[in-house]
Order: structure tokens, then sequence, then C-alpha cells
């Protein structure tokens, strides 16, 4: 295809690789994302990740950059994003100072070639992140969070790896970031973007991956509580709930529990500290009832 | 190899999956970069370039099964030599004969039907997955009577076997080891725990017994005759009226996500709303603050107001189901309305506005409404004539002009008297009157249905089969 393809040495060398990286720093991935991230290295290609709040999905940029010793550079969105807050602006104050500066010496030219050169240029993320020359990864947090409109912005960047400034030309990527793209699915995102990007949904973990975050994540955690608290959240979840637990909220009861001293959940105990896996008053009460936590006999 | 991908992506947008030219080379390029033998890499590379919605993503893996089933080593049809099952096998033979001194050896096949459940409910009670899957292709083996060439669906098959194995009464004997263990009772919280492991273990050997069937069938018939028998519509093209048990449970899952992103949408549309007129006394007050030099003309943004609901449904057997949907959605973004109020009917009709106002768990409600309400006058069966004067009669003096009514149902009268003159009457004291049927238009105005009559009446009849249509139905409303 015509894009600008770099040569660039792939970061690599097997899934395993990412996978056992991606623990070393403490972020269990499964085999379906740990193989999205080697693709996305290999292909030269954005990834957009997809779920349910609170399911690491930001973590996972931190963590390969984190991985990788790369800086990450971030692009919160949100409603009203626009051109000069995600890809660069023109410092006007300085180039008022600089046609102030030495009013009747220089011809217009000069004057207009030299304020809008680099120097009076601000990056931002997006232009920072494809001319940086040290390695960098790129998240682009909660897309979905920006209008239809504004989606476009994106397309050149993810995929030629180029912004064009009309006054200075086409800017084209010194190296190839990994670029990450984050939604919370609150829109369906444009048939374009979705195109450009490899496309991961990360969904709660299974019992046994939840586990083992918790037993990562939670310091001083005795194997047999860890194990209890994914079967209960594992159960939680199967149930009808306006908001099921997050693997960030598992975390923080895990915490909780431990703090408290507590190394068996009893029924009353789960009952009690139910408030910190759920957050509505009728999910903490069909919780309740259905996991038999209410006290009988 | 080349060939199979081009057929698999076929397949896939035959399955109704909008998979781009762009799309389809990413997806030969990414299969080039990961060892071709490792099936799992080989299905997320497929994955993470063709599928961008989870939801398409059940329609994926079935495709996936059928035109990979019979790749990899793990997935051989044939056995050949001894497999681990084999010499587990043995070795619980082994030890049977030391305790009752008897025993057959040889491979699984020998197995008698006691022994054969005895080794299931082992592999279940531990948890063991590469027996489990052993045992899910001994069971098809020895169950399921397949034969080449006959032409009967997986579904048949999966019903021979699991009837069987008998599933059901293994999850109790499974449990009451459970009990046995911590010597006699658990708590209701141990035992809701254990009994969803070991459901959820008896799910993954249906699953596993399942694609074993699959893999024979592919066998036996080819990959693309089998991929044309699974093709199931996607969750959004799901009719209403023909959903089976697992369908509706899906249609369910889907709504949430949708209705989150329906009501995201419509509070966006209100707010970014086109600018209004000139607001000029917020222009004057804001000049102050450039020494009273109007820098920074205000605009009055519109506001419109939110329409009032009251929704009308049949909810007789066979539209009940939309009714539901229906009913879900318009509550799930009630904050979109300004009041919401909710009638249902058979014969008889009574409000349920209630039901939704005292519980936040909209489930519960419809629950409420489907076993509480009381809409059954003379005998059970549909009478929108009945239905409308009574809705006429008791609330009609509260629709006014900022009210929009939406009658839902299939109109299949049972050639009772119509009585369309109650919608008539509606939509004169209504902003709009609508009417949203789930029967497919080419049946409107056949047999007892009379839409055409009330439709006559109303701003518009939709039809919203399936929750896509109803989707756009319903972003339009608000």
């Amino acid at each position: 295809m015509g894009m600008a393809q770099l040569d660039q040495a792939p970061r690599f060398d097997s899934v395993q690789q990412v996978r056992d990286g991606l623990r070393s720093v403490n972020y269990l991935a499964d085999d379906g994302i740990a193989g999205v991230v080697y693709l996305a290295d290999r292909l030269q290609k954005p990834v957009l990740v997809e779920g349910p709040a609170g399911t690491g999905k930001t973590q996972l940029a931190k963590s390969v950059a984190e991985q990788l010793g790369a800086r990450l550079i971030r692009l919160q969105c949100y409603e009203g994003l626009d051109e000069s807050k995600a890809l660069y602006e023109w410092n006007y104050k300085k180039q008022l100072l600089r046609i102030q500066a030495d009013r009747n010496s220089d011809s217009w030219s000069d004057v207009s070639d030299d304020i809008f050169s680099d120097e009076f240029l601000l990056t931002r993320p997006l232009l920072e992140a494809i001319s940086a020359p040290d390695p960098v990864v790129l998240l682009i947090d909660e897309v979905d969070r920006v209008e239809v409109e504004t989606e476009a912005l994106l397309l050149e960047i993810l995929s030629e790896y180029q912004v064009s400034i009309p006054e200075l030309g086409t800017i084209t990527a010194k190296q190839i970031p990994l670029v990450f793209l984050t939604s919370n699915n609150t829109r369906e995102l444009s048939e374009a973007l979705k195109r450009r990007c490899l496309f991961l949904h990360v969904d709660y973990p299974d019992m046994e991956r939840e586990k083992q975050i918790v037993l990562t994540k939670v310091p001083d955690i005795t194997e047999n509580l860890a194990d209890q608290i994914a079967r209960i959240v594992r159960s939680i979840r199967q149930l009808e709930l306006k908001k099921a637990p997050s693997v960030s909220e598992t975390i923080d009861w895990a915490r909780t529990l431990v703090l408290l001293g507590i190394d068996h959940i009893e029924a009353q105990q789960a009952k009690e500290t139910l408030h910190i896996l759920l957050k509505y008053q009728t999910d903490i009460a069909k919780a309740a009832k259905e996991l038999s936590m209410e006290a009988k006999k | 190899m080349l060939d199979l991908l081009n057929g698999f992506v076929a397949e896939l947008r035959n399955a109704g999956l909008p998979v781009s030219l762009t799309e389809n080379l990413d997806a030969m390029e990414a299969v080039k970069q990961i060892p071709i033998e490792d099936r799992d890499a080989f299905k997320y590379a497929l994955g993470a370039t063709l599928v961008k919605s989870n939801s398409h993503w059940r329609a994926f893996e079935t495709v996936f099964e059928v035109y990979f089933s019979l790749r990899g080593p793990h997935y051989s049809l044939l056995e050949d030599g001894t497999t681990d099952a084999d010499e587990m096998w043995r070795e619980m033979q082994e030890q049977n004969r030391q305790g009752e001194g008897k025993g057959s050896g040889g491979g699984m096949d020998s197995l008698t039907p006691e022994e054969l459940a005895m080794m299931l409910y082992q592999a279940l009670l531990n948890g063991d997955q590469a027996m489990m899957r052993a045992l899910a292709k001994q069971s098809v083996q020895r169950f399921a009577g397949m034969e080449p060439g006959r032409p009967v669906g997986g579904t048949y098959y999966l019903y021979r076997t699991l009837r069987n194995l008998d599933l059901d009464s293994m999850l109790e004997k499974l449990m009451e080891a459970s009990r046995q263990e911590v010597g006699g009772e658990l708590t209701g919280l141990e035992e809701r725990l254990e009994k969803d492991e070991y459901d959820s273990r008896i799910e993954q050997f249906k699953a596993e017994i399942e694609s074993e069937i699959r893999r024979r069938l592919v066998a036996d018939r080819g990959a693309e005759a089998m991929a044309k028998t699974l093709r199931k519509p996607l969750p959004e093209d799901v009719e209403f009226m023909h959903a089976s048990r697992d369908e509706m449970i899906n249609l369910r899952k889907a709504l949430q996500p949708l209705t989150r992103k329906l009501a995201a949408r419509l509070a966006r549309k209100r707010r970014h709303g086109r600018k209004g007129p000139l607001d000029f006394r917020s222009t004057v007050r804001h000049s102050l603050s450039y020494g009273g030099v109007p820098a920074e003309p205000k605009f009055k943004y519109p506001r419109p107001a939110k329409p009032e609901l009251m929704v009308v449904a049949d909810i007789s057997g066979s539209v009940a189901a939309f009714a539901r949907f229906t009913l879900m959605l318009v509550y799930a973004i009630q904050g979109q309305f300004s009041k919401v109020r909710s009638f249902v009917f058979i014969d008889g009709l009574d409000e349920v506005t209630e039901y939704f106002k005292t519980t936040e768990d909209i489930q519960e409600a419809i629950h409420r409404v489907n076993t509480e309400a009381d809409v059954v006058w003379v005998d059970g069966h549909s009478d929108y004539g009945h239905a409308f004067e009574v809705f006429w009669e008791k609330y009609g003096r509260d629709v006014g002009p900022k009210t929009t009514v939406l009658l839902l149902g299939d109109a299949r009268n049972n050639y009772h008297a119509s009585q369309s003159w109650v919608v008539k009457e509606i939509r004169q004291k209504a902003r709009h009157v609508y009417w949203l049927n789930p029967e497919p238009k080419s049946y409107w105005n056949t047999g007892d249905s009379i839409v055409g009559d009330y439709g006559a009446h109303t701003d518009g009849v939709y039809e919203c089969r399936n929750l896509r249509q109803l989707e756009g139905f319903v972003e339009k409303l608000a």
C-alpha cells in the first residue's frame, strides 16, 4: 500500500516475549492481548482497544510503554477537542513579539517566513508523538468522546504517520510509534477509523486470570483469599446488574479485605464490604440476595 | 491457504460482517507474521484485523470453527496411537484393579457407559481440561449416532449426546461431593459459588461436545455447506417475534450497550442544537468587560422541550417479546423524556407506570408487568378495540399537546371491532401518534391484521422487527 512505511526493527520477537515483558511490569495479558500488541508492532498499525470500563485498557498502553522503556504521550479526548489541542498551534504571542521587535528592518517576506517556522510552533500530543526522536507510545484515550467530525483529525496520523501543516508542509514521523486508542463504546466509531486500526476487545478476565491479577496487584494476600475473591466476583458478574464490578474494583475489594485482616470470606463480611465492589444500591441488594449473603438460619 | 482465507472472508461477509478490502489485505499480512501452527494466535490475528465490533465476535468464532476446525495437531479427527486420555484411563484402571481386582484395559472405546459417566464425573470434579476434551470426543462418537451424508442439523446430534449423558444429575452429584468434602452443610454463599464453578465446567464440556460435532459435520459435508447451515443473524438483526431462547439472552445483552449509546447520543444532540437568535441582554451584559463594545455576541440556545411519552403495548403471546424490549429500551433512556407512562393490554388494559417507578431494576419491573398486570377482560385473546376504548375512557384526558403516544402491536385483532375512532381522537389531542409493528411489512393487513385501519389515523406506522429498526425509531423520537 502507498503509505510511508519506515524500515524499522520490530520491537518484539514473539508473542511470548510481549507476554513476558508485560508480566515483568505487572500487567497480566492473555493470549489475545499479547497477540494483538505483537501484530500492532509488526504491521505498524494502531490498536483500538474497546471494552467495559475498568478492565485495564489505559493500563495496557502504559504498561507497554513501561516495558519498552518508551515515553508515553497521552491525548485525553473530550467533547470539543480540536486541532489546536490535539495537533499543533501557532504561538501567537511570540509571533506578535517577533513582528514588533524589529518593525523597520525586515521585509514582509522575511518576517512571514520567519514567524511560520518551527520556533513558533507549539506541538500538541499528536504532533509531538510523531516528531519525537526517542521511542514513544501514543495513547489516545477515550476516543469515543470526541465528535465524529473530530475523528477525522486522527485519520492522517493513524494511517500515514504524518501531520500536514499548511504553512510548513508535511511533517513525517521519524519513527513509527505504537499507538493505542481506547474506547468505552459510548458511540459507534466511524468506519474509516476502525478500518485503520487493529481491534482488540478487552473483556473482564476469566476467573483464573483475575485471581492472578489480584495476586500480583495486592501484596500480602493469601492464595486462598484471592481464589475466593475471584470466584465471588465471577458469580456476581453473571447477575444482571446495572454495573458489573470492574477489575479495579475487584482489586480495591481485595485490598480492603486484606486491611481488615480477613483471610476467609464469610457471607456476613462479604455483605458488609459489597459496596466497594458495586456502586448501585439495587445492585448491592440483588447480589446479596442472589449469593445468599443475607443472614439466614 | 490463500483460497481458504478468501473463502473464509466471503463467508464472514455472508454472515453480515462488514469486511472491507483493506481489512482483508491486513488479515493476509497479519497471518504472515505469526507461526502457522499456533491456532490461537492465528485466530486472534484474523479477529483483530477482520472484526471491528464486539457484537460480531460470536459470528466470527462460528465461521472460524467451521473453516479451521480441522487444522492443528490438537484437533485432528483420527486418534492415532495413545492419547493423554488413554494414558490416564490406564492409570485409573491400575488403581481400580488394585481395589477390585478387575479391569478391562485397552482404550476408551471399551468403556461401559457407567465407567464413562464415572470418568466424566472425575474430570468435572477436578476441572481436568484434557480429560474433558477426550471425553467429549468419546461421547459424541458413542452417543450422537452420526452417519455420513445424513441431512440432520448439529442440534439434533447435540441433543442425542446430551440426553445420554444426563448432565443435570451430574451437577447434583458434584454438589453432593462438595458438601461431603466439608463434612455436611455448605453455607448459602459457598453453595452458590460451588454451583457456579461446576456450571461453568459443564458449560465448557458442552461447548467441547458442540465443537466436536461441528468438526465431524465439517469433515463430512465440507466447510462451505456447513457454514451455510450455521449462518445466524447478528444480534441486532434477530427478529423479536421468532427469537429462540438463546437469541433472547443475546438480545438482552446487546440491549444494554445500545441504550447507553443511545442515551449519550441523544443527550449530545440536545446540547448541540443549532444556534438560536441573538440574546440581546446577555450580549450587552458581556460587553461591559470590553468597555461597552459588544465584542462577544451571545445567542439564545433553543432548549427543545422533552416529549412526554405514553406507551400502549399489546403483551399477548406472539408480540410479548417485542413489547418487553421496547419497554426496556424506553425506560433505559427515560431521562430523555419529561415523563413516561406505560400501559399494557391483551383484551383488557392496565397502567404499569408504577412498576417502573417503584424499582430501579427494569428486569424486575418487566417481570411484574408479565405476572401482575390486569390485562385480561374476557378470554385473553387480543382485542385492540376494547383495549383502546378503555384507554380512552380512563386516560384519554391525560393526553395533551406535549404527549407522544406509541402504540405497539401487530394489530391482529381476532376479528373484533377495530374502534379505530379512538386512535383518531388521540391523534387530535396528542402531539404525535406512532404505531410500531413487529411483523414484516408484507404480512400487514393480511388475515386478521388491521394495522391499516389504525395506521390511517397515526403519524406513521413503523416496522420494528429487530433491534436495529427499534433503535432507529427511538432515536428519531427523542
